[in-house]
């Protein structure tokens, strides 16, 4: 009974289209502070296993608690001004100003965001406070969803929740933003689960990895491990991938070497 | 087209109807079409239901929509009351708000469906309730899309509330169809301009709004929405302010007759103090009704047509039976008073050129019928299928060698060229006179009679001034005199009268 109070667990949780079934009875518990990152192939149900943290999925099977308590059984708006949420499409409301996409989450509960707190969160993400008056339309990619991680963050989020979340962006971009992010958890303290099909990204920057294949958690294990050559024949597929390739460039630069 | 400055000034009241009219249509579809869209976005069946309804909607022709209004609200009165208009206002707003509904239902349904999932996966995700992602997102993100529809509708409002004339509502359309029938086309023309007119500014008005939503620019909606409010307003204001006290409501069907008629009606009663007001245009079909339900107050109608469609009488008593069944009838059904007769009939009669008549040496039925194998008939459209033609033929024997149709105008044409050697014309037509055409007599009486009659509706029924104003019209004016009239407002050269003018010759010959 050491370990603390896990702050998500998903008990036999389960999601069912009709005859489709997205998400089989997955069970798991995260605890407060973790870095999760959820893996799988298109298809695998990690999508949608993360949205029934929110309740944009509701559960047709099992339960999902939320700081022991049972996320169908709350308010949804009050759940999602608890969870911050980042996804692939940034969803940024295109007729409202940077300061005000930044600022809807405490708006909806009444709450009015100070333009100093919305500069501290965008200089949080490494952006411009005078950026605040601009609109959507008028920042890159990179920008638009630093700004959605800042939106996230800015009513303070006890769990921070992200969908692919560079998933759109440029190489050089997602980089740096999944480095932020992770030190982003660290500084705020948050506890963070992130969906990627990337490997070498879930590796890189959490403490766990779960691998999701046909609705199924297959594997459950740290970086380390999974490196280690645990966590079953999906994972170790997946793992193979950036390994391979880190390997090839490996020796791709060990050729163009010359060593006196 | 210089008179075309006189008349514009006049029609003010007419353009305050209108954009009352327009507006409360726009505005009521928007009230039904805005809820039904969002309804719409969250079930796939009311979207294509509602939908499909408006479309079929739109398939009506407009003209069909207004008159159709008239007999459902006729039937409604059973479950809402005497009270229940059937003409005017109600039922022109019913039809063009049905009309408005589709442009704008079917671009908010678009603009909903076409709303980016990113951006409404991230209002859920944020935490929005579902009236929070409507108000906040939803809305106005579609806000532009659904301006383009409004004013879509708009514009074609505008243009339909025109007909709004037909089924008694004052509009635009008053001179547009007043202007139609007695061929004045300044009249038509005013009335064309200024809806048009009302139509671009409107649409213009609209444009700033939809600019101004799409560039959030506040002033520049909200500047564009306070002069539409401001133009609608004014429209009520003035509306309001010129119909205290409820005048005498003269109706007109739409033909020359008709309109001259309710001015010689409207001059007599005005001189002897009332208010009285003009509804030119109407449907011949809503007329009678219009006067059973006090819609309108004052309408001169025919006893064949009477006869015929609404005591649904096919046999032929003689003239004076047949007036005096009406009377009684329209008095105990419809508390309608048949004043009493003009003088003249607005009959169906066979015609024929004076030199033609005289050669073959016709002059009544009688001797058409022995000529008639040798002779070519023309008649309008419809005629040959009409009880009037059946009962002449079979009373007669009338045997031609060849019958023809033509429209109305071509058939005094067909006439004068030779194409036809008798036609059926109409006994008060001024073509009669103009073409010195002559009516061949009916001994046996086959042809049913339509003498023109003064109606009045329940509410003057016993309103002994109305009655003592119009009484010295009674018998006073001669198809001769009603001929010449109608040729004065139908012909085209520098002789032509307004129908006002007109109904003041005819009253001077008439000797009042």
């Amino acid at each position: 009974m050491t370990s603390p109070q896990p702050l998500l667990v998903f008990e036999h949780a389960a999601r069912a289209y009709g005859e489709t079934v997205a998400v089989a009875e997955v069970s798991c518990a995260i605890a407060p502070g973790s870095f999760v990152a959820l893996v799988g192939a298109s298809g695998s149900g990690k999508s949608t296993l993360l949205k029934m943290v929110n309740t944009l999925v509701e559960p047709t099977g099992g339960r999902v608690l939320f700081a022991g308590e049972d996320v169908t059984s709350l308010s949804p708006s009050r759940l999602r001004r608890r969870v911050g949420y980042v996804f692939q499409g940034i969803g940024l409301f295109p007729h409202f100003s940077v300061a005000e996409n930044i600022a809807i989450g405490p708006r909806l509960t009444g709450e009015k965001l100070a333009p100093a707190r919305i500069a501290e969160l965008l200089q949080l993400v490494e952006l411009d406070p005078a950026l605040a008056e601009r609109m959507p339309d008028e920042l890159s990619g990179g920008q638009r969803q630093r700004v959605g991680v800042a939106r996230a963050l800015a009513g303070e989020p006890e769990l921070l929740l992200m969908d692919e979340p560079f998933g759109a962006l440029d190489p050089v971009t997602r980089d740096a933003l999944g480095r932020k992010v992770r030190e982003l958890h660290e500084r705020l303290g948050l506890t963070t689960v992130m969906v990627t099909h990337d490997m070498a990204e879930a590796l890189l920057l959490a403490d766990r990895v779960l691998v999701m294949d046909k609705g199924a958690l297959v594997a459950d294990a740290t970086p380390r491990a999974l490196l280690a050559g645990e966590g079953g024949a999906v994972a170790q597929r997946l793992v193979a991938v950036p390994r391979e390739q880190a390997e090839r460039l490996a020796a791709m630069e060990g050729l163009g070497e010359k060593r006196g | 087209m210089g008179e075309i400055w006189d008349i514009l000034p006049g029609l003010g009241d007419k353009l305050a109807a209108h954009v009352v009219l327009a507006a409360s249509a726009i505005g009521l579809a928007m009230l039904i079409a805005l809820p039904m869209a969002v309804w719409a976005g969250r079930s796939r069946t009311v979207a294509r239901l509602s939908l499909s309804l408006a479309s079929l909607v739109q398939t009506i022709p407009a003209l069909a929509l207004l008159a159709l209004f008239f007999p459902l609200l006729l039937s409604l009165r059973a479950v809402f009351g005497e009270g229940l208009p059937t003409l005017g206002f109600l039922p022109a707003l019913m039809a063009l708000t049905l009309y408005a509904l589709l442009p704008i239902l079917r671009n908010a349904v678009t603009a909903q469906a076409n709303l980016d999932p990113g951006v409404l996966e991230a209002a859920d995700g944020v935490g929005m309730t579902k009236w929070q992602k409507l108000t906040l997102v939803e809305a106005p993100l579609a806000a532009p899309f659904i301006m383009a529809g409004i004013r879509t509708a708009s514009v074609w409002t505008i243009g339909a509330a025109t007909l709004a004339t037909t089924i008694g509502q004052p509009s635009l359309g008053d001179p547009i169809f007043a202007g139609l029938q007695t061929q004045n086309w300044a009249l038509v023309v005013a009335g064309c301009l200024v809806s048009a007119g009302l139509a671009l500014v409107a649409d213009w008005l609209l444009w700033w709004v939809e600019r101004g939503i799409d560039e959030r620019r506040r002033w520049k909606w909200a500047g564009a929405l306070v002069a539409v409010v401001a133009g609608v307003t004014a429209a009520l204001w003035a509306q309001s302010s010129s119909s205290e006290e409820r005048r005498i409501v003269i109706a007109a069907k739409q033909f020359s007759e008709q309109y001259i008629l309710a001015q010689l009606i409207g001059s007599r009663l005005e001189a002897a103090g009332y208010e009285v007001e003009y509804r030119d245009g109407l449907g011949s079909a809503v007329v009678h009704g219009a006067v059973a339900s006090s819609s309108i107050d004052i309408s001169v109608d025919y006893t064949g047509t009477i006869w015929t469609n609404y005591l649904g009488r096919k046999d032929n008593p003689g003239r004076e039976a047949m007036y005096e069944t009406i009377r009684e009838w329209e008095w105990r059904t419809n508390g309608v008073r048949v004043l009493g007769r003009l003088g003249f009939e607005n009959a169906y009669a066979f015609a024929m050129r004076e030199d033609r008549a005289r050669e073959l040496g016709v002059s009544s039925l009688t001797d058409l019928a022995a000529v008639a194998p040798n002779l070519t008939v023309g008649g309008d459209p419809e005629f040959f299928e009409r009880p009037e033609w059946i009962a002449v033929r079979d009373a007669y024997g009338l045997s031609f060698a060849r019958s023809r149709n033509f429209a109305p105008t071509f058939m005094y044409n067909a006439l004068s060229s030779g194409e036809a050697d008798v036609i059926s014309a109409y006994t008060s037509d001024g073509r009669i006179a103009a073409d010195r055409l002559v009516v061949l007599q009916d001994p046996e009486g086959a042809l049913p009679s339509y003498d023109a009659m003064i109606m009045l509706s329940p509410r003057i029924a016993g309103d002994e001034g109305v009655a003592a104003a119009l009484k010295p019209l009674l018998g006073a004016i001669s198809v001769e005199a009603m001929r010449e009239a109608n040729l004065a407002v139908d012909r085209e050269d520098a002789q032509k009268l307004t129908p006002k003018q007109a109904a003041a010759a005819l009253a001077k010959k008439a000797g009042l």
